[in-house]
């Protein structure tokens, strides 16, 4: 078998993605399974990242594989002027597996070609961040049962957040019914619109959160950002249509749950936490056992 | 009526014809068939009269033949552009552009945070055929599309 990399959510079929969650499952179960002893990961930051390092270094731990790696570039050959090409050439002989970020987008593609490990993009600035739409789908499908048929509603900053363009690209295998909830700055990408209606999936889409939350299984919030308009008067007029509250939340469906990619400003209401359906904290606990299932089925010790 | 076009640029006794470019691709196409290195004659002409086109420009390179391979990379700003090959002032063969799936290292890619933008690498797209006729590239690394009206021929 050639070596796989997991740079895009597309690089993935909807078998694949499956069968992450479930793997990821079974790490729950058994959390410290060290499948990948003597094995060795870089893991490198080109760019600062604190939950998403964290994720994948416990991940590698956890699996018995030893973490080598940066956090920044600031100590690194990097700042000598040395090429990305040669950094990752380099690199890819000390290791099993490359694990990166980089705020350069297409890079962890271009490492891809480059190295002869197998990469795992871990985010590249706002193209990809393909193990967190992983770890979004596996929260779906422990708190939903299934993936199928789900009723998901998106809310906040739809045009520039690339998590919610994988988990859409993703769920498209699923016959998911879309609801987008953003102002016209911020919605949803034509492109995607006409992704979905080629794969005859039905959206609807809103300026404010109304009563179709009340049919939603899943609420996806992501964070509306003030440095996204050109106009502030702009922002300051839409700004708290985007912020969910716990009085939004008493007459929702009882399997509903809320989901967050983190960090979180003030787009969910602190009285919000302390709702059951309130789900972002666990999601974050998911992450660590989605990319252990990202990790070794990519290294081949688990099919 | 065609012969008086064609004597707007000298007839070429043996090399390649390009013909039926939209007049402000000309540039473009100059510089995707790497034209400025070319020591061979050549002679355009553009913002010339088309019956069909409105304008048009053309390009007649002597004594070098250019492939299909190196034809269908002018297709991604001139797609109705039509190629003669000339021998003996005479027409031997006309050759159609086509379309291909995939270019490779000629193209910037329109994401100035795209890799290929900040390191010494090849660009590379995927061609979208839209059904209007337009074309769009979809990078191979970044996965953002440049659109036609925004393709820049690399050096």
């Amino acid at each position: 078998m050639g070596k796989k990399n997991l740079i895009s959510i597309t690089d993935f079929t909807k078998e694949e993605i499956i069968r992450i969650t479930e793997l990821a499952a079974d790490f729950e179960q058994n959390p410290n399974q060290p499948l990948l002893k003597g094995k060795v990961v870089a893991s490198l930051f080109f760019e600062p990242s604190t939950r998403t390092r964290l994720s994948f270094e416990s991940a590698i731990n956890r699996l018995g594989a030893r973490v080598i790696g940066f956090s920044d570039t600031s100590n690194t050959s990097v700042t000598k002027g040395e090429t990305f090409h040669d950094t990752i050439m380099t690199i890819s002989n000390y290791c099993d597996m490359i694990v990166m970020r980089h705020s350069l987008e297409g890079a962890p593609r271009y490492a891809s070609e480059i190295s002869k490990v197998p990469v795992v993009n871990a985010g590249d600035g706002a193209n990809q961040h393909p193990s967190q739409t992983l770890l979004d789908l596996y929260s779906i499908k422990k708190t939903q049962g299934t993936l199928n048929g789900i009723n998901i509603m998106m809310i906040g900053d739809l045009k520039y957040g690339r998590t919610v363009h994988s988990l859409l690209q993703a769920l498209s295998h699923f016959e998911t019914h879309f609801t987008f909830v953003a102002p016209p700055e911020l919605e949803m990408p034509q492109e995607y619109k006409l992704f979905l209606q080629e794969k005859g999936l039905n959206f609807v889409e809103k300026r404010e959160i109304d009563d179709a939350i009340n049919e939603a299984d899943i609420v996806y919030m992501t964070r509306v950002q003030r440095e996204r308009f050109t106009d502030p008067m702009e922002y300051e007029r839409v700004k708290n249509a985007y912020i969910l509250r716990n009085s939004m939340l008493k007459d929702t469906k009882p399997n509903m749950r809320i989901l967050h990619p983190l960090p979180r400003v003030n787009e969910i209401a602190a009285d919000v936490d302390s709702n059951p359906k309130a789900y972002y904290f666990n999601q974050t606990e998911n992450g660590v056992y989605t990319r252990m299932a990202i990790i070794s089925y990519l290294l081949g010790v688990k099919k | 009526m065609a012969q008086d076009k064609i004597m707007e640029v000298r007839a070429i006794e043996n090399g390649t014809v390009v013909d039926h470019i939209p007049a402000d691709c000309l540039f473009k196409i100059i510089k995707i068939l790497q034209l400025d290195k070319e020591t061979h004659r050549i002679t355009f002409g553009t913002n010339l009269e088309s019956k069909r086109m409105g304008t048009k420009a053309i390009i007649k390179i002597n004594d070098r033949y250019c492939q299909q391979e190196e034809i269908n990379r002018i297709a991604i700003v001139a797609p109705m552009a039509v190629v003669n090959i000339i021998k003996d002032y005479k027409v031997t063969e006309k050759l159609k552009v086509v379309v291909p799936d995939q270019i490779e290292g000629f193209v910037r890619c329109a994401n100035p945070k795209c890799i290929t933008n900040n390191e010494p690498m090849q660009t590379a797209f995927k061609v979208i055929k839209g059904n209007d006729g337009e074309i769009a590239l979809k990078c191979r690394y970044c996965e953002k599309i440049t659109h036609q009206d925004q393709i820049e021929i690399l050096k």
